[in-house]
């Protein structure tokens, strides 16, 4: 098991720097980054010394190359907007889109598993079908035009909840976090409310469908056979086979929903890396956008892992690869 | 062995017509099917149907601009569902653009499948350095927003159908792909695969009568939900300025230039095409839940 | 009897502080340092907290800020008179020392995207003459020195050494405007508090802040939901309604902005995207054509544009900037919707219906701007020139339209420095890398004509002899030679709650201390 950890890592590597070349690459191809940051009332040769303030002025592969050399000893280069350590720009940001990320993510297992269970058990009852239907608006209805909708109900008409913008946060462990007081819960819901509607849809939906295919299966049949408590059955049984597929998707999601937070973030004013990301996508700000995508595509690759790991724990008859060759 | 294979192989009469009655068995699919040939045929008729054709420019008149649903215009035209900002027809331009949105949402869903399942069973099958290096391709697919694939690919090819195909194909045939595999790695471990091994059936036999239809019914809720999800995410790369060509709209991009109309009570501009879009993916749902049922060996009498 | 006035006065003082005014910025601010990033949104936050030497009015007029007077004694050399008894947030005081050390630092803040040295490299030598005494030598005859002064924020000497860093922490902030700093969440928010001490209007809010809601229906409904109290940049959607909304009063004022059209009047052939009616590429360049240009401007009408795209947030176009501003034509009005004069003059020129273009526009730059391209292009294909419309970020744009990859696009122009001087010299001044002409000049408009009378307008110190040159230079550029289209003028429109007041500006900056209360 730790050489396999310890592949998977090195191979982590690799996968970084791909990353970094297709980023760095695409974005060159994209525009010329002078052009969109300068004053659009500044001469020819204020561009020029823009350029070479900023490096743009070499060659592209000169200037890969010196972002390599900066990213072995851990600079991935300055913001060309903000003047800083691109890396520092996006950790500052990275709280705010974590914590939405993960009571998004909480809210659609919370109520997804549970509705999606039901739905599954009673496939044929009223209810069931509502949450069907129901699943199916959460996942067809743009999330902008969603955010937009919870702002103008729950905000404007009914004055219930802040529009936009984050609470006010309190530290932990050396993070500024908003969702731990019930003023910084208020501003975090509504947001949060709107990234986890996909999600929640396709859990309800692939729960339900997990339960219909299990409970034709044999040791459901069994149990049931067995006169097992119907509660026993489904707690344990169940609920323990559905959940392996379950954990590939949600891990899978979890790094959507911090991709996703895009357009929630940007609707709602939160100052989270997703707004970061896209306004520095639109200013081209390179060393910011790489670095984005270095930390995520991290982030997923320690997620994919524990999830591969967590799946070899749960279902003893998926073997890690390696174990066997 | 038989109650793994897809229930339209063993079948002793027509096997299609077993499936025809299978499939027609629920009311709900039944309507959702009649819904989704109608919406087809209405895609597909569109220019014969529409009022007005929405693409010709020299026919939108601005000073007909923002009229509400039923509202006569000055050359004294008048449109059903209102127009939009531009002038244009909206009930025209909601068939022309549930034509552009199925086109997309179907193409970029089937390009996406067949790529995604192939090389995530394949990858299953394969295991070892070959599964190793696909799932490392697969990372660094799901890594990248899809926002930022579209605004390289928009920014290297320029803006269109085609482009915002090969975007959505890039951006979700990796979801496909990981889902396959965690299918089909289940069913490596069964004792049938063993057998047909141990029978020495070929390699690509197994994967295609074996392990891929036994990884179709995850793989058939992710391409609905994918179906609608592409829908939707072209409406969101539209609302983020990097969609389809602004002239020849589709449902997202329409949805999207509603937006902005929405708080001034100007609702029809994205209420009919928000509408349209719903009944389009709650069609394909129904039809794709009810094909999975079908198709399912294992929910098979 | 001192203590009695002290007390009234306090009276009367403290009531009338209010305690918080929230407002709905609809960029980011990118920096706390007044030097980094020459950007509208980080100008207007620095604008509370630093002062320029020449201040601006709503209209953008020239005014004492730092500076009390000042004046040209000879072609290249100007004395100005600082204001005394101005102080620091910090106590030090104001003197000639700080602003030497301002025009030091500006060309040499590291890494800076968008540095200030556009308006310092004029200055050949700055040196104090007493401590409330400056006098500066420029390398040439440079009339439009105080036009630059008023973008140039005066910091203090002592904070000269710091770097961008310390100024977002918020350390080296130490102005002398009516807000000190407060707090700076990068993509979230800026606090400001009042400086009680200022020597001007005391400022009415106690504190102030900005939350950048970059989505504009977000900031609506913020501003409707009572989350802000201001906000700037209303969308053009939401006019109608927000002005029957008894909780909102609006402000606007036509911005010195101008959208306008640029056509490849370089390329003899093979413009790119100059198609024949058919839609096969075509070698001749009938844009190169003064009528054909004229034809095109005739074609589009610029009221239903301004009534309909723009929802009367836009007012029709003849030159670059509004006739109030200094340099400007009094003889050009609105191109006048004439589909039929157009055709004459397309078969004047020997191009009926015979050819087609791409029209190419940003479509998150400016209020409407796809949208308003889509109008331009359903005016033109009616018209007989049938017209496409490509649309993307101004990240692709403004690079693809530098490098010249365009025949036919849309963009905009906002006079910085509040004179007519700016749009000439930068769009259709013949480019020149040398002389810094022509540096957005994307359809390569040249005319050796428009060229010296500009020259020669940015040589003479005599404002009312510039502004005649001026004004003929755009007679001909744009009235005879229509080297760019104007479209309109932008409307800059302010949204405050009932009970507030704010004087649009022209410059679309959004001044807290500018806000009143009515009540």
């Amino acid at each position: 098991m730790p050489v396999y950890v310890l592949r998977r890592l090195a191979q982590t590597l690799l996968v970084l720097f791909v990353t970094s070349a297709l980023v760095f690459g695409g974005l060159y191809l994209v525009g010329d980054p002078v052009e969109i940051l300068v004053n659009p009332q500044a001469d020819q040769e204020e561009r020029a010394r823009t350029a070479a303030a900023l490096g743009l002025d070499r060659p592209a592969l000169e200037q890969y190359g010196i972002f390599l050399k900066g990213a072995f000893t851990g600079d991935l280069g300055k913001s060309f907007v903000f003047g800083r350590p691109a890396l520092q720009v996006i950790l500052e940001r990275m709280p705010a889109t974590l914590e939405l990320a993960f009571l998004a993510m909480l809210m659609s297992l919370g109520l997804g598993i549970p509705l999606g269970l039901y739905a599954g058990l009673r496939p044929h009852g009223f209810a069931a079908r509502t949450i069907m239907a129901g699943s199916i608006l959460g996942f067809s209805l743009p999330t902008f035009w969603v955010g937009l909708l919870l702002i103008m109900v729950f905000a404007v008409q009914l004055g219930w909840l802040p529009s936009t913008g984050r609470g006010p946060t309190t530290e932990l462990l050396g993070l500024q976090i908003s969702i731990l007081t019930w003023e910084g819960l208020r501003y975090a819901l509504l947001p949060a409310l709107n990234l986890a509607l996909f999600k929640l849809s396709l859990i309800i939906r692939l729960t339900r469908a997990q339960v219909r295919e299990q409970s034709l299966l044999d040791y459901m049949r069994f149990a049931r056979a067995k006169g097992l408590p119907r509660r026993r059955v489904i707690g344990v049984h169940l609920l323990k086979n559905i959940l392996i597929p379950l954990i590939t998707v949600i891990g899978l999601e979890l790094g959507s929903v911090i991709a996703f937070a895009v357009v929630t973030e940007t609707i709602f004013a939160w100052p989270g890396m997703g707004k970061l990301v896209i306004d520095s996508i639109f200013q081209l700000d390179r060393p910011v956008v790489v670095a984005y995508l270095l930390v995520t595509v991290f982030m997923f690759i320690l997620i994919n892992l524990l999830v591969d790991l967590l799946y070899s724990l749960l279902d003893p008859r998926v073997r890690i690869s390696e174990a066997k060759g | 062995m038989s109650a793994v294979l897809p229930a339209t192989v063993p079948a002793p009469q027509t096997p299609f017509r077993r499936f025809l009655e299978e499939f027609f068995d629920s009311k709900l699919a039944t309507l959702g099917f009649a819904l989704l040939a109608a919406i087809v045929l209405v895609a597909l008729f569109a220019p014969f149907i529409a009022p007005h054709n929405p693409y010709d420019l020299a026919k939108l008149d601005l000073m007909d601009s923002r009229l509400a649903p039923g509202e006569q215009g000055l050359g004294g035209a008048s449109y059903v569902l209102g127009t939009d900002g531009q002038g244009r027809d909206m009930l025209s331009a909601i068939l022309y653009g549930l034509r552009v949105s199925l086109y997309v949402g179907v193409v970029s869903g089937i390009i996406a499948l067949t790529l995604g399942a192939l090389t995530g069973v394949l990858a299953a099958y394969a295991g070892g350095r070959v599964e190793q290096f696909v799932m490392r391709v697969v990372d660094i697919q799901l890594g990248f927003p899809a926002i930022l694939v579209a605004l390289i690919l928009l920014a290297v090819l320029g803006r269109g159908v085609d482009k915002i195909i090969i975007a959505l194909v890039c951006v979700q045939w990796a979801y496909y792909a990981r889902t396959a595999r965690s299918a089909a790695l289940v069913e490596r471990g069964k004792e049938y695969i063993e057998a047909a091994r141990g029978l020495g059936l070929s390699g690509t036999r197994i994967v295609l009568r074996h392990l891929l239809p036994n990884a179709l019914p995850p793989l058939i809720v992710v391409g609905t939900v994918q179906v609608a999800h592409a829908i939707a995410l072209e409406a969101t790369l539209s609302f983020l300025g990097l969609g389809l060509p602004s002239t020849e709209p589709s449902l997202g991009l329409l949805i999207a230039n509603g937006y902005e109309y929405l708080m001034s009570g100007r609702y029809w501009i994205s209420f009919y095409p928000g509408l349209a879009l719903l009944a389009t993916i709650l069609a394909i749902n129904l039809v794709g839940d009810q094909l999975r049922d079908v198709l399912n060996p294992r929910l098979a009498k | 009897m001192r203590l009695r006035v002290l007390l009234a006065g306090l009276a009367l003082a403290l009531p009338l502080q209010a305690q918080e005014l929230n407002i709905g910025l609809s960029t980011p601010v990118t920096t706390m340092d007044p030097h980094f990033h020459n950007l509208t949104p980080n100008n207007s936050i620095a604008k509370h907290i630093f002062e320029t030497l020449v201040g601006q009015d709503d209209q953008q007029a020239l005014k004492p800020g730092l500076a009390e007077s000042w004046k040209a004694l000879d072609d290249t050399t100007w004395e100005i008179k600082l204001r005394k008894n101005v102080r620091w947030h910090d106590g030090s005081p104001f003197t000639a020392e700080d602003v030497l050390a301002t025009l030091k630092r500006i060309p040499n803040v590291p890494n800076s995207p968008a540095s200030f040295a556009i308006y310092t490299r004029p200055i050949a030598d700055a040196k104090a003459t007493d401590p409330h005494t400056v006098v500066l030598q420029t390398r040439a005859p440079h009339p439009l020195l105080p036009n630059d002064l008023a973008t140039i924020h005066i910091i203090s000497a002592k904070m000269a050494g710091m770097g961008t860093p310390d100024y977002n922490s918020g350390k080296a902030v130490n102005g002398t405007g009516p807000y000190r700093f407060g707090e700076y969440v990068s993509g979230d928010r800026v606090v400001l508090v009042a400086n009680d001490k200022y020597y001007g209007a005391r400022p009415a809010f106690a504190k102030v802040r900005f939350r950048m809601i970059t989505n504009s229906a977000a900031r609506v409904a913020a501003l409707l939901a009572g989350d802000v109290q201001m906000i700037e940049a209303v969308p053009t959607a939401d006019i109608a309604r927000l002005k029957k909304d008894a909780r909102v009063a609006l402000a606007s004022t036509v911005s010195n902005r101008v959208i306008y059209l640029h056509m490849d009047s370089g390329r003899e052939r093979n413009s790119p995207f100059v198609t024949d009616a058919a839609g096969k590429p075509m070698e001749a360049n009938p844009l190169r054509d003064p009528r054909v240009r004229k034809a095109i401007s005739k074609m589009i009408d610029r009221n239903a544009i301004a009534s309909r795209i723009m929802e009367g947030e836009a007012r029709p176009a003849g030159q670059f900037l509004p006739e109030t501003f200094h340099g400007t034509s009094k003889r050009l009005s609105p191109e006048k919707y004439d589909p039929d004069g157009a055709k004459t003059l397309l078969a004047a020129a020997g191009y009926p219906g015979v050819f087609g273009l791409t029209l190419h526009t940003p479509n998150n730059r400016y209020i409407n701007d796809e949208k308003i391209a889509q109008a331009v292009a359903q005016f033109l294909t009616r018209g007989g020139i049938p017209t496409k419309v490509d649309a993307m970020p101004s990240a692709v744009f403004f690079s693809r339209g530098s490098k010249l990859e365009f025949s036919f696009l849309l963009a905009g122009w906002g006079a910085g420095t509040g004179e007519n001087s700016s749009p000439l010299r930068s769009l259709v001044a013949t480019f020149d890398r040398s002389l810094g002409n022509g540096a957005a000049n994307r359809g390569r408009f040249s005319d050796a004509g428009v060229d010296a009378m500009i020259h020669t307008a940015l040589t003479t110190i005599d404002d009312t002899k510039r502004g005649l040159m001026l004004a003929a230079a755009t007679d001909k550029a744009l009235g005879e030679l229509t080297g760019v289209i104007p479209l309109h003028y932008e409307v800059s429109t302010w949204g405050v709650k009932k009970g507030l007041a704010y004087k649009a500006r022209v410059d679309q900056y959004t001044l807290a201390h500018e806000v009143r209360m009515t009540k």
